[in-house]
């Protein structure tokens, strides 16, 4: 069969892109290897909730109309709204068809499914940033009597080994509240804590978001920052959305019992061993977050915005008490591992993958003609990840595949690809 | 945060140097890889006389203007000489110039002028270890305090975050706050 466009993914992205697609009068069909939202379905853990408040879940032609803007949906809730997203344009989603390959051809590109192949010009990957865990090779080094899965595979506290402690390596938002989870059904617990990113659930009487899209911080571009590599590989903030709008910080980790440790750097034996730069992190987490926290209040003050606002009241710095460098792992039954997630492209083409299996691209539009990526963290812009910001990313990718499908038409003489 | 407007500040880094440096060895990543040599003769008792002079990097051998000499030694009270800082207060010594090189880098880099630095560093110790008396306390130091007092045309956040990143970016801070694998025998 032979489309103008494959889309790869029927998340929030895909489906976004989809509804671009067939506004623009574009053919494209949205191969899906589940169901709609499929990794919200099966790779969240059963109490995640999104991070951005529901009010923020707009995506194009569709947003939150429920009677709870400021909470924030569950996993399950997340996909009940993609399944109603996908229903009120028919977004031509096939489920349960998993691409196998995606190869370059003469013609454009052969795409292989487990149930058939396609051809076509354009290929969109809305595969996601999380397809795959990021393991440290050190998980090898473990001893084999202790359990470990990762934040993909978790699913509840009850699903672990039912005795001993449990070592959280990773304190991004997974590894926070997994932690924070295991801790409160009464799990002794440890977290290893490397470079991480602190922000406090709400400030002066608003949601941190709210402010981060009210200061114009998730619409800053990928090419106006110093170092988009780095901006890239920044880990996830330390947040939860939960029903009370709670701060989850390092500080009420060690209130609620739980063990802090730096980052896990070796294994021998049975002792684990930690870096000893955890205060140096914490340090400039704490600074990060002054720095954001300042912004706001300059916002505020810019925009004679105070009489609508609490006054600044700022959260205490990291409180780090006596940091062990190294544990026995001997009463430990159980390693997560929440060192954060990648991408997988391993079914696209070798040739427009590096050693490392990822594709170079500039702000989503690959280094390989035809080839478009979406929903990766500051892809295009800072909130290029979060449900509310692939829309802004789908109509720029949309203008640009636009462009390359007319100068493929023209050159091939005539065919038309807009419907 | 990397200012693009960089005001005219002197500290003595060229700060340009190393902006090319670093773009250099992302282009060439082998000519990053360096190896670092000392070579320590025992002069007698504790005393011990390491010498540095020649390293290797961006591809070849390079010599250092002229040796550099670090005398070793213990101090009267465990019956030595005192020829020289313990080897203990070398590595501290190690620590605070590594990061006070960074602190340097750092504000010119930020264009931050500075007038004087000064590190005081501290780091207990619990003889115990070494003496083989408790076979539950380290050898090494318990904890490493690092207290830096600096003028500078900088606020107090500022001076934080300068510090901060000094750490970041700073080997020695790296290789006494994680392990490395170490390998000691006979030639």
């Amino acid at each position: 069969m032979r489309i103008p466009v494959i889309v790869i993914g029927a998340g929030p992205a895909g489906l976004a892109m989809s509804h671009q697609l067939m506004e623009n009068g574009l053919d494209h069909v949205v191969l899906e290897r589940g169901e709609v939202a499929n990794s919200w379905r099966i790779e969240r853990w059963d109490s995640l909730r999104l991070l951005t408040p529901n009010w923020m879940s707009g995506l194009p032609g569709h947003r939150y109309r429920g009677d709870d803007p400021d909470g924030f949906m569950t996993a399950s809730e997340a996909a009940t709204f993609l399944d109603e997203y996908q229903r009120t344009f028919a977004a031509p989603v096939m489920t349960h068809v998993a691409v196998e390959r995606v190869e370059r051809t003469g013609q454009g590109f052969e795409v292989t499914t487990d149930a058939g192949l396609w051809q076509c010009d354009a290929v969109v990957a809305a595969t996601g940033a999380s397809s795959e865990p990021r393991i440290p090779v050190l998980a090898a080094e473990m001893p084999k009597r202790i359990e470990q899965l990762t934040a993909l595979r978790y699913r509840n506290p009850s699903a672990l080994a039912r005795e001993g402690s449990v070592l959280v390596v990773g304190a991004s938002a997974s590894g926070i509240q997994i932690a924070d989870e295991l801790r409160r059904a009464g799990r002794d617990v440890t977290i290893a804590i490397g470079e991480h990113v602190r922000l406090p659930r709400s400030y002066r009487g608003r949601d941190i978001y709210w402010w981060l899209d009210r200061i114009g911080q998730l619409d800053e571009r990928y090419d106006e920052v110093d170092d988009i590599e780095r901006a890239r590989r920044h880990a996830s903030v330390q947040l939860v959305g939960s029903e009370d709008h709670r701060t989850l910080d390092l500080n009420a980790l060690s209130e609620s019992g739980v063990q802090l440790v730096a980052r896990l750097v070796k294994v021998i034996g049975t002792t684990a061993q930690f870096s000893g730069a955890l205060a140096n992190l914490a340090a400039n987490a704490d600074l990060k977050q002054t720095r954001l926290l300042d912004r706001i209040d300059a916002f505020v003050a810019a925009t004679a915005f105070d009489g609508e606002v609490f006054s600044p009241l700022r959260p205490p710095p990291t409180r780090l008490a006596t940091v062990p460098t190294e544990l026995d792992l001997s009463a430990f039954s159980t390693v997560i591992w929440a060192t954060g997630y990648r991408p997988s492209y391993s079914w696209l083409d070798p040739s427009a993958r590096d050693h490392r299996g990822r594709v170079a691209h500039d702000g989503g539009v690959a280094d390989f003609a035809g080839l478009y990526l979406l929903g990766l963290p500051f892809m295009r812009r800072r909130g290029s990840n979060l449900i509310g910001g692939v829309g802004a990313d789908v109509a720029d990718m949309c203008t640009h595949l636009r462009g390359y499908l007319d100068v493929r038409a023209r050159s091939r003489g005539g065919y038309s690809v807009t419907r | 945060m990397t200012q693009t407007n960089t005001p005219m500040v002197d500290n003595g880094v060229n700060i340009e140097a190393i902006r090319g440096a670093r773009q250099a060895l992302t282009d060439a990543p082998a000519a990053a890889q360096f190896q670092w040599r000392a070579q320590c003769e025992w002069v007698r008792g504790t005393h011990s006389r390491t010498t540095v002079s020649d390293f290797f990097g961006l591809g070849q051998n390079h010599a250092h203007r002229q040796p550099y000499i670090v005398e070793a030694d213990h101090p009267e009270i465990f019956a030595s000489e005192d020829n020289g800082a313990t080897p203990p207060e070398i590595v501290l010594a190690a620590l605070a110039s590594c990061l006070t090189a960074g602190v340097a880098t750092v504000a010119s880099n930020r264009g931050v002028q500075l007038r004087s630095v000064t590190a005081t560093i501290e780091a207990g110790m619990d003889l115990q270890g070494i003496l083989g008396i408790d076979g539950d306390v380290r050898n090494g130091f318990d904890a490493i305090k690092v207290t830096y007092d600096i003028d500078a045309d900088a606020s107090r956040s500022d001076l934080e975050a300068i510090v901060a990143q000094s750490q970041k970016r700073s080997a020695v801070f790296d290789i006494v706050t994680n392990p490395t694998t170490v390998t000691v025998g006979l030639a």
